[in-house]
């Protein structure tokens, strides 16, 4: 059904070119006065409305970047929430101009969904929780342990994997649901529980006493959650993208929402031409020339939107791990803005 | 003694009735009911037994879990974190506002509670046999209050500030939803109905397709089509308002539920009735108004307040078009991680769970009331 309904839409999206999908998005963005940006209908510190009702997140943080770059206004934003089974149905649509929502990047939905996705937000991957009474620093100290799953996901092959490859025994105990696997955790049932390490720190949260359960450091899958954005409109691909990288590049300058305004006045080349001091190059994308003074001014750079949905300055207490920028043992890498 | 007084010559006479004695205390009062109906034979003692303990026990557990081991205020999650803590009761406090309105701006939530306060000031007086003025109410309520309901809830008229219906949610799209379908069902359904036992076959005919169609696909594909197919078939620029979709299909989908309940009702009047109505010179629509929707409408009442309370928990499914009900906008909340806790999630379909209830046995209660008024059960 879902395939079908996925073709029909491709099908007919092509049928009627001249409709949504092809006039350009910036323009649409331009005379609606808003941007819609479709993210999930709750997943903590990725998408969440909080108690007055506001969206906040780390993919909630993007959409607000790009409407500071195109608007100079982080609150001409409208969210749709969407289930999994909607989101590149909506966006194919046109229901909404971009798709954050921690969508993993896979060759397939790149190829087939009429996508295109722009950049990773959040790399995220299979981890472990396990008991710190345990006294477990790594995943390869877990020879015969017995692992909470749950059954029928990619989760529990990726489990089989990752023991198999590194020699290690082990012992799978596979529940239906989320919830009950966590309960069986919690009751002892395993001694380690697996899911996307994203999702083990929401996890953390409710269990009785959290500091009593680690997140191993390792990854065992590639789950890089990204933005994406409707295929054929380049200029609208390159201003999402560029967004992502803005903020990439002003937490590697050190530009923050507290001292972007003394560094426009900064003798650094690299940061005169992120902030638009020299050249144009938010023009050459189809934005202002202060568009990252926007971005960072009214958002923050990556690594303060970062801290403050997911990391030191949430509960969740996610580490920056594969998420610190590359030039502290992260992935995170902003191609020069030049 | 008696010897005495028959030897004085009089024949015994007695005065007074004698005082019907109380019945055994046996088969009155509670425990009376009790043994009759609870305690009749070993195999019902023991199953009664069986089925108090078990209720007991889930009381207990509620009771413990919701009352006693709960917390009741609290600024965030730590206040909920605890080897022994039962329900967050601070989760729904903080976030009640939006339970009941959803994103609605928070400064303008005195206009959806207005509308509440007149709708209920409206319908009060609607479903109470003795107050007067029915008629006068019931213009008011079915012409005047959607539209005075809709100037306040989306503005723009008289200086109130627009709010679109995205930002809607919460028990307001709940109750807009139901009502809506719920008032545009009922009549939409009895059309139906009798276009379905028409004599005339082009009537008869799309009746039946527009039944069979609306019966024959659910309701969660009509809004996904709804929401995601018609932009790419519209020209660019036009849209419909995604509330108004799920009214319209929410609205056209119980009516055809309605009219095979109506039907239902039709088909059990005797033609004798028809007959003696068209004997008296009324035409198609008298009889019909007079004689026969009367009697059928009286007969599938439950009917009627089934789909109605089916409905009224189907509104969950607007979730389809990315706006949040009652149900939605509390799963929503379990995404926060200032509020995640063990029991976050329980606290919350716990708080949704009383909530539906009282709705739901509210209608099924008033159905009763109705039921015995018409004195639907012919008991007499």
């Amino acid at each position: 059904m879902k395939q079908f309904l996925t073709a029909l839409a491709l099908g007919a999206s092509a049928v009627f070119a001249s409709g949504a999908a092809d006039a350009a998005t910036l323009d649409q963005v331009k005379q609606k006065g808003f941007l819609q940006c479709g993210v999930s209908t709750g997943l903590p510190g990725f998408s969440n409305p909080d108690a007055k009702g506001e969206w906040t997140g780390l993919d909630v943080d993007l959409c607000r970047a790009v409407a500071a770059a195109v608007f100079d206004d982080p609150t001409k934003v409208r969210f749709s929430p969407l289930t999994a089974k909607d989101r590149f149905t909506a966006l194919q649509s046109g229901e909404v101009d971009i798709l954050s929502r921690n969508s993993t990047w896979t060759l397939s939905r790149d190829a087939t969904q009429g996508l295109n996705f722009t950049a990773t937000n959040y790399y995220d991957g299979q981890g472990f929780l396990v008991r710190k009474s345990l006294g477990v620093k790594s995943a390869m100290e877990l020879n015969g342990a017995s692992v909470c799953t749950q059954s029928g996901t990619t989760t529990e092959l990726n489990v089989a994997d990752f023991f198999r490859s590194n020699n290690l025994q082990y012992e799978v105990v596979a529940f239906q649901g989320q919830e009950e696997t966590l309960k069986a955790y919690e009751s002892g049932r395993c001694e380690v529980f697996t899911s996307d390490q994203s999702q083990l720190y929401a996890l953390r949260l409710k269990l009785a006493d959290k500091d009593e359960h680690v997140i191993l450091p390792e990854l065992i899958s590639k789950e890089p959650l990204a933005t994406a954005v409707r295929q054929g409109d380049d200029q609208w691909f390159d201003i999402v993208k560029w967004v992502h990288y803005g903020m990439l590049n002003a937490e590697e300058a050190g530009i923050t929402s507290q001292n972007v305004k003394d560094m426009l006045n900064s003798p650094n080349p690299d940061i005169k031409r992120m902030l638009g001091a020299e050249g144009n190059f938010g023009e050459q994308i189809g934005l202002t020339k202060d568009w990252l003074v926007r971005i960072v001014s009214k958002v923050g750079n990556y690594g303060e939107a970062f801290d403050r949905s997911v990391g030191k300055g949430s509960p969740l207490q996610i580490e920056r791990g594969k998420n610190a920028l590359w030039t502290k043992g992260g992935l995170q890498y902003g191609p020069p803005i030049r | 003694m008696s010897d005495v007084a028959i030897g004085h010559g009089q024949p015994f006479v007695r005065k007074e009735i004698l005082q019907p004695e109380p019945p055994p205390a046996s088969l009155v009062g509670f425990s009376g009911w009790a043994r009759q109906n609870l305690f009749v034979g070993p195999a019902n003692t023991l199953l009664s037994l069986f089925c108090l303990a078990l209720a007991t026990y889930v009381a207990w557990i509620m009771l413990d879990f919701l009352v006693l081991r709960a917390v009741w205020t609290g600024a965030n999650r730590e206040a909920c974190i605890g080897p022994e803590v039962g329900a967050c009761w601070p989760f729904i406090t903080t976030r009640f506002g939006q339970m009941l309105y959803g994103f609605y701006p928070a400064e303008e939530h005195w206009r959806p509670a207005t509308v509440f306060f007149v709708a209920v000031a409206l319908i009060a007086p609607l479903l109470t046999p003795s107050a007067p003025y029915k008629k006068a109410n019931a213009l008011l309520f079915f012409v005047a209050f959607p539209i005075f309901a809709f100037v306040m809830l989306s503005g723009g008229f008289f200086g109130l500030r627009p709010v679109e219906t995205r930002a809607w949610g919460g028990l307001l799209v709940t109750l807009v939803v139901a009502t809506t379908g719920i008032v545009a069902s009922l009549p939409l359904g009895v059309l139906l109905a009798l276009g379905r036992r028409s004599k005339l076959p082009v009537v008869r005919f799309f009746a039946i397709a527009f039944i069979e169609f609306w019966r024959g696909v659910p309701l969660i594909t009509v809004l996904f089509f709804a929401t995601y197919m018609l932009p790419l078939f519209l020209p660019s620029g036009w849209s419909i308002d995604g509330l108004l979709r799920a009214l319209v299909g929410v609205s056209l989908f119980s009516a055809a539920y309605m009219a095979e309940v109506v039907r239902g009702g039709l088909q059990a009047i005797p033609k004798g009735q028809y007959e003696g109505a068209m004997a008296m010179g009324l035409r198609y629509w008298p009889m019909m108004i007079l004689i026969v929707l009367p009697q059928a409408l009286k007969l599938v009442i439950p009917g009627i307040v089934n789909t109605f309370i089916g409905l009224f928990k189907d509104t969950t499914l607007v979730a389809i078009i990315s706006i949040f009900d009652f149900l939605g906008i509390i799963r929503s909340a379990f995404a926060d991680p200032n509020w995640a806790t063990p029991g976050t999630v329980y606290t919350g379909f716990a708080f949704a769970g009383i909530v539906y209830f009282i709705f739901c046995y509210g209608m099924s209660r008033y159905s009763r009331f109705v039921e015995e008024r018409l004195d639907v059960g012919h008991k007499h």
